[in-house]
């Protein structure tokens, strides 16, 4: 369970969320959706830990532990996990070994033995097969000579290794054709269970008719406007924001 | 919490972990007194029971060093060193020289086995088939302080010709190889620290690898400075004759002192027709403590010929200890189709200062050299790649490439490139690529999201930052590398 109340949060002077407040229970798939400039990628970085975010108020717990006082790796150890929306270049770092390392800290953080390089190229291997993607995602540099969607899926290649507990997707869909877009709906649809949470923040509704989302968010100018079921999605599609702003001012 | 708690075991080895070899073995020495005279270097020799002509090229280095100066040209600092403060001779106490390594001093292979250092003579003195293990096997001569306690192997590597033994051994059981190279690649008033040196080096390795041998395993030494105020001096001489080949190996460390301790060793190298060598070094010294207080100044000349026509020398060089170092591991390529190769890591933190590089001098007809060098900086030390590239009158149609990249950790640290490069004909192609980069924030954080912890995110960064180095490197030593770096800039970030 992923409770946020009242959360604000500035970069430098300039506040950018407003006082959230959402709940995601377990087992279920939550859309965010808003404006450009809303704070939906604030969101996903300032629960994930980011340091150039300033946390001015409000809490943030998942599964009863105070996120707000962990370090990146120990929200990840905890099941957190983001799909950036600009996944990072590590020129030099394999794609497998980064994460093996990734992948053995969090075991670790549980007390679970490590996996060796055979056990992690075995299990890696299965959820390339799973995900149609190739073997030689693996063996390259991480996110080094990628295009945009093959960034993309690296990103969901490793939230499959992963296994989070809460995955939020910052803008996964963005750029992404129809193949892709289902690669990218299946990733998460495979993890989903009765433990497992999804923050899905997206523009298109098209994501979402293969991630069909328990809720939708509606978020603009840093707080949560408007909370619906998966229609109010196909409505945004039709009215566009504007309207709900104005209405909500 | 798991997460909390390991974290906090993280922090604790952080903070306890500093220099893990930093510990002092209690053996009994025998020290020359302190000083730098004619009486000294003649002690040295007579205790090395060496030939008058060795004592005559030893007279001669220190008559030219008297004259020289040390040089200042290097982006380093340092106190003045006192010449006269050090000793030059310390070896440990024993009876006769060890024949085998039941002789060698207890303390002595236990201090060998904290080290790590696989004296693996032993197992096979215990019944192990040499040669079923053989190419598995590294061969070591252990350099402590001033003399070469034990060379493991040695009757192996005589099954194919091969010649591996300390200097001072060469020095009377092979003079007339020894006399014939000695001082040929780096001669004796080459400069300051060299021809220090060559006037009081005590020990260090002799390799000969006859015509069209490929010697049967790793050659490796260990040097370990462990007695106060000792200089090391080691010099060593590797040639590889006509179609021969070998892989050597150099590791160094020294235990935690306030003082600094000065280390000025030379490298000779000579490689004939279709000749190659392999130079690998892995330098862990001890750098001084965070505030710059101790650690060894690394005064170095390391110099290889290629004579032969297609001869080839390789050096590869992990560079994370020593408070100053000053090093140049450099190619003379003589013969046609020679090359030269160089691959560097340096890396510096706290108050550690380098001044590394190489030269490729090109005299051969169609010679090539490739150096790529990584220099990674953090704390607030400074890191400079110093190279010279020389394409001689002769050097038809001969290439060089090479690439710099400085990688800085934090914003209290420097990065300097120095290439110097001279063409001389018009048919040699020079090239030289370099960029500077910091690791990203955003690198960091990527890293740290999906649960490697800071210290775990930046070896792996650097580590794929050395890769093009640490792939030169040896099997058995590219791990132990790897993990070195990591040590070396724990506490860099944050």
């Amino acid at each position: 369970m992923l409770e946020i109340k009242g959360l604000t949060a500035s970069i430098g002077d300039k506040p950018i969320l407003n006082g959230v407040d959402l709940t995601v229970p377990p087992g279920e798939v939550h859309a965010i959706m808003g404006p450009n400039g809303a704070g939906k990628s604030t969101l996903g970085y300032v629960l994930s830990g980011r340091e150039d975010y300033t946390v001015t108020g409000g809490t943030v717990t998942f599964n009863g532990i105070n996120l707000l006082d962990l370090e990146p790796e120990q929200r990840a150890a905890t099941g957190v996990f983001l799909a950036f929306q600009a996944p990072v270049e590590l020129p030099g770092v394999n794609n497998a070994n980064f994460l093996r390392t990734a992948l053995n800290a969090i075991r670790r953080a549980h007390g679970e033995s490590e996996l060796d390089a055979v056990q992690f190229l075995k299990l890696a291997r299965a959820e390339t097969k799973r995900l149609h993607m190739p073997d030689d995602m693996l063996k390259r540099n991480v996110n080094v000579g990628f295009s945009g969607g093959e960034k993309k899926r690296n990103e969901v290649l490793q939230m499959a290794i992963l296994r989070p507990k809460l995955a939020i997707l910052d803008e996964t869909d963005s750029g992404l054709d129809i193949d892709a877009l289902k690669i990218v709906a299946d990733g998460v649809n495979a993890l989903r269970g009765p433990e497992f949470s999804a923050l899905v923040i997206t523009h298109h509704q098209r994501l979402l008719d293969y991630l069909v989302p328990h809720r939708v968010h509606v978020l603009a100018n840093g707080r949560i406007l408007r909370s619906g079921g998966p229609e109010l999605a196909k409505e945004l599609e039709k009215s566009g924001y504007a309207g709900m702003i104005a209405e909500a001012a | 919490m798991a997460a909390a708690t390991e974290t906090l075991d993280t922090v604790q080895s952080v903070t306890q972990s500093g220099y893990k070899w930093g510990f002092e073995t209690t053996i009994e020495m025998d020290f020359a007194p302190k000083g730098l005279n004619e009486d000294i270097i003649r002690l040295i020799s007579a205790r090395k029971e060496e030939p008058e002509w060795m004592l005559e090229w030893r007279l001669k280095a220190y008559a030219a060093w008297l004259k020289m100066e040390e040089p200042q040209w290097a982006r380093v600092e340092h106190p003045p060193i006192d010449y006269q403060d050090l000793h030059y001779y310390a070896a440990p106490k024993k009876k006769a020289g060890p024949k085998s390594l039941e002789e060698v001093d207890p303390e002595l292979l236990k201090m060998y086995e904290k080290l790590g250092i696989p004296l693996k003579e032993r197992a096979i003195l215990a019944g192990v088939d040499p040669d079923t293990v053989e190419n598995t096997q590294i061969a070591v001569d252990a350099v402590f302080d001033s003399v070469s306690v034990a060379t493991t192997f040695q009757s192996t590597l005589r099954k194919s010709g091969v010649i591996f033994c300390p200097i001072s051994e060469a020095i009377r059981e092979h003079p007339d190889l020894v006399k014939q190279y000695i001082g040929s690649v780096v001669p004796v008033a080459d400069n300051f620290f060299a021809a220090l040196n060559s006037a009081v080096f005590t020990d260090g390795s002799f390799v000969f690898i006859p015509k069209g041998v490929r010697c049967p395993m790793e050659l490796s030494t260990y040097f370990r400075i462990n007695a106060r105020n000792t200089g090391q001096f080691e010099r060593t001489l590797i040639i590889a004759e006509a179609g021969s080949q070998v892989s050597y190996l150099e590791g160094c460390t020294a235990p935690q002192r306030d003082e600094n301790q000065l280390h000025a060793a030379v490298v000779e190298l000579v490689a004939m027709d279709d000749a190659r060598i392999k130079y690998s070094t892995v330098q862990n010294w001890y750098p001084g403590d965070s505030n710059g207080k101790g650690g060894i100044y690394n005064f170095v000349t390391k110099r290889g010929a290629c004579r032969g026509d297609r001869s080839k020398i390789s050096w590869t060089q992990v560079e994370t200890g020593s408070a100053i170092t000053w090093k140049y591991p450099s190619c003379v390529l003589l013969g046609e189709d020679s090359v030269g190769e160089f691959y560097s890591v340096a890396v510096t933190n706290n108050h550690q200062q380098a001044d590394t590089g190489t030269k490729m001098i090109h005299f051969g007809k169609g010679s090539r050299s490739t150096i790529i060098s990584k220099g990674i900086s953090a704390g607030h030390s400074n890191n400079t790649y110093r190279g010279l590239v020389r394409m001689l009158p002769s050097a038809t149609n001969a290439r060089n490439f090479t690439q710099c990249d400085s990688l800085l950790i934090g914003d209290q640290c420097g990065a300097h490139t120095v290439p110097y490069i001279e063409s001389r004909n018009p048919t040699a192609k020079v090239e030289h690529e370099a960029t500077t980069s910091k690791i990203a924030d955003d690198q960091l954080f990527y890293c740290r999201q999906r649960g490697l912890s800071e210290e775990d995110a930046v070896g792996l960064i650097v580590n794929g930052f050395c890769k093009d180095v640490l792939k030169e490197l040896p099997m058995e030593f590219a791990v132990e590398a790897q993990k070195l770096l990591a040590v070396s800039l724990e506490g860099s970030v944050g």
